[in-house]
């Protein structure tokens, strides 16, 4: 009972705290610079380990899979099979989880000192929101990279499942890349760029929430910051199911 | 300013009550600080200090009670309009709060990028803040390069620049040596006697209410400031001491009421047994 409570008040904080941020940025300041550092220590900052994460999972899907696919004598499938897998799932899945434990982690870690250092009151003291000047700019940051970062580990994948097909099981490049090109439809392509918002606007908030309700000095910050990830990490693989349900209404289920 | 200006409080708290959870801290506190005068506020340690200097600002809310500055009841006051309240104000924190991201000069000139002014114009205030604590050699540091005492005084630099009217300070010598400690007292005794600055100063030092009580701030014929001790000649009445206990204030006066006072829990509080 007592976790049902505090579920439903953290929910409804989360949820306020995100509502506010947009609703101010209705008026000045707004602090666009403070968003385009976000992107870049987010995005580029994120781009090697975005590219292992999906060069590797290309990869090991068509290790996986390739033999399997043989044995149906579809192997020549493997690049549309890799293609759906990534940019359906793994690839928005996998890079949400990579930067809630890169960014978010960070996030919650540099609020949480903030406001144990007395720095969120000090801004306030004077005069500046820190709704604004923080939690806007990293959750708007995070929509806009967080699909781009997705897609370039689609990219990576494809070209790591590409390369794994051909050293290894000697599949004819030309003929994976003809079926990657089925794989890659308008559903795919939605798909894969709307699971990514979501997930930014989950890194986002819950991070940043996280890190703003801080209490209990340097070893409050830790622990914030181990919850943060874990609670972003669960609420993005609940997510992506009934995410994936409901685009599935939406665009209705098929190949 | 007109007659009626005069009198109405900078700050003043009218039975102000707040708990956390089931703990009370503040247990109907009422008191004024007039403009130009000193209020110190004395208390054990959790005693609730920080929260009443907290309330002023509008960072917290009370339970029940009023809190006016400048005779605006701020009490139901949205985020957005305390923001011009505080214009008002100069808060110098327990450990300085200084932004460890940005340089000292970032730090000090804060509040006047928010308010968007000409670079010229903010450098010169910066430099003419950070030379009145002392500070101009580490304009260009970051606060993981400065020692405690420099931390606060570039935290005093931040909270003076846009000259407030109000100046609250929370235990702003805790943890200094007696020299600097004293410093931080001479600039409080300055922004009170040559600036007109009314002020909240938390502290539980009686080195810091002894200077604070005694002495006064003039500028001599050389243009220098000077600081006097009180005597036959003034006796001062803008600085009074307010003592917390348990969420109350068990006495509020001058520094002469306290020392005659007989209260046994004051005594021990002054002499340390
Ligand atoms: N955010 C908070 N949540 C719960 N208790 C708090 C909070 N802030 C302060 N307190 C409690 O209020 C009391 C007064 O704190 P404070 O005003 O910081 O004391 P002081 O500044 O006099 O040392 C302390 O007992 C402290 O534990
Ligand atoms: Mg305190």
């Amino acid at each position: 009972m007592n976790l049902l409570k505090l579920f439903l008040y953290e929910l409804q904080e989360i949820t306020l705290l995100t509502a506010r941020a947009f609703y101010r940025l209705r008026k000045k300041p707004r602090y666009w610079r403070e968003a385009i550092k976000q992107m870049d220590t987010i995005g580029v900052g994120s781009l090697s380990i975005i590219f292992l994460t999906g060069f590797f999972t290309g990869a090991v899907l068509v290790l996986q899979s390739f033999q399997i696919l043989a044995y149906y004598g579809a192997q020549s499938q493997v690049g549309r099979m890799v293609t759906f897998s990534l940019l359906r799932e793994l690839g928005p899945v996998l890079t949400g989880l990579m930067v809630a434990g890169r960014i978010g982690s960070a996030i919650t870690a540099e609020l949480g000192s903030m406001v144990v250092s007395q720095q969120i009151d000090a801004m306030r003291a004077l005069g500046t929101d820190p709704i604004k000047k923080l939690v806007a700019p990293r959750i708007i940051a995070l929509l806009i990279t967080l699909p781009l970062l997705t897609t370039a580990a689609n990219i990576f994948g494809i070209i790591g499942g590409g390369i794994t097909s051909k050293y290894i099981f000697n599949l004819d490049t030309s003929l994976f890349i003809s079926s990657v090109r089925d794989g890659v439809t308008t559903k795919n392509l939605i798909v894969s760029l709307v699971k990514p918002l979501f997930f930014g606007l989950l890194i986002g908030s819950i991070s940043c929430y996280k890190g703003l309700s801080t209490t209990g000095g340097t070893v409050g910050v830790g622990n914030s910051t181990t919850k943060s990830v874990v609670l972003t990490s669960v609420a993005i693989i609940i997510t992506d199911f009934f995410l994936t349900r409901a685009l599935q209404n939406i665009l209705g289920i098929d190949f | 300013m007109s007659e009626n200006n005069k009198i109405v409080p900078a700050i003043e708290l009218k039975d102000v009550y707040l708990s956390y959870d089931d703990k009370k801290v503040l247990d109907g506190i009422s008191f004024t600080v007039r403009k130009g005068e000193t209020k110190i506020i004395l208390g054990r340690s959790g005693g609730g200090k920080s929260t009443i200097i907290r309330l002023i600002l509008g960072l917290i809310k009370p339970d029940a009670g009023r809190i006016f500055i400048d005779g605006e009841d701020i009490t139901d006051y949205s985020e957005p309009e305390l923001m011009r309240v505080r214009q008002k104000i100069g808060m110098v924190f327990q450990e300085g709060a200084l932004f460890d991201s940005l340089s000292v000069y970032d730090n000090v000139a804060y509040k006047l990028h928010e308010q968007g002014l000409p670079e010229e114009i903010v450098e010169q205030e910066v430099r003419k803040m950070l030379r009145f604590v002392e500070l101009e050699d580490a304009i260009d540091k970051m606060p993981n390069e400065l020692s405690g005492g420099m931390r606060r005084r570039v935290g005093i630099a931040r909270a003076l620049i846009g000259h407030p009217q109000i100046i609250l300070f929370d235990e702003p010598t805790a943890g200094l040596d007696p020299p600097t400690a004293r410093t931080i007292c001479e600039l409080a005794i300055k922004l009170r006697d040559l600036e007109n600055v009314s002020s909240v100063f938390v502290t539980h030092e009686m080195k810091n209410v002894e200077y604070l009580t005694s002495e006064y701030a003039v500028i001599n014929e050389k243009g220098e400031v000077v600081f006097e001790k009180e005597g036959e000649k003034l006796c001062l009445i803008n600085t009074e001491v307010l003592i917390l206990r348990e969420g109350k204030i068990i006495f509020s006066g001058t520094d002469e009421e306290l020392k005659k006072t007989q209260d046994p829990y004051i005594k021990r509080f002054l002499h340390g047994r």
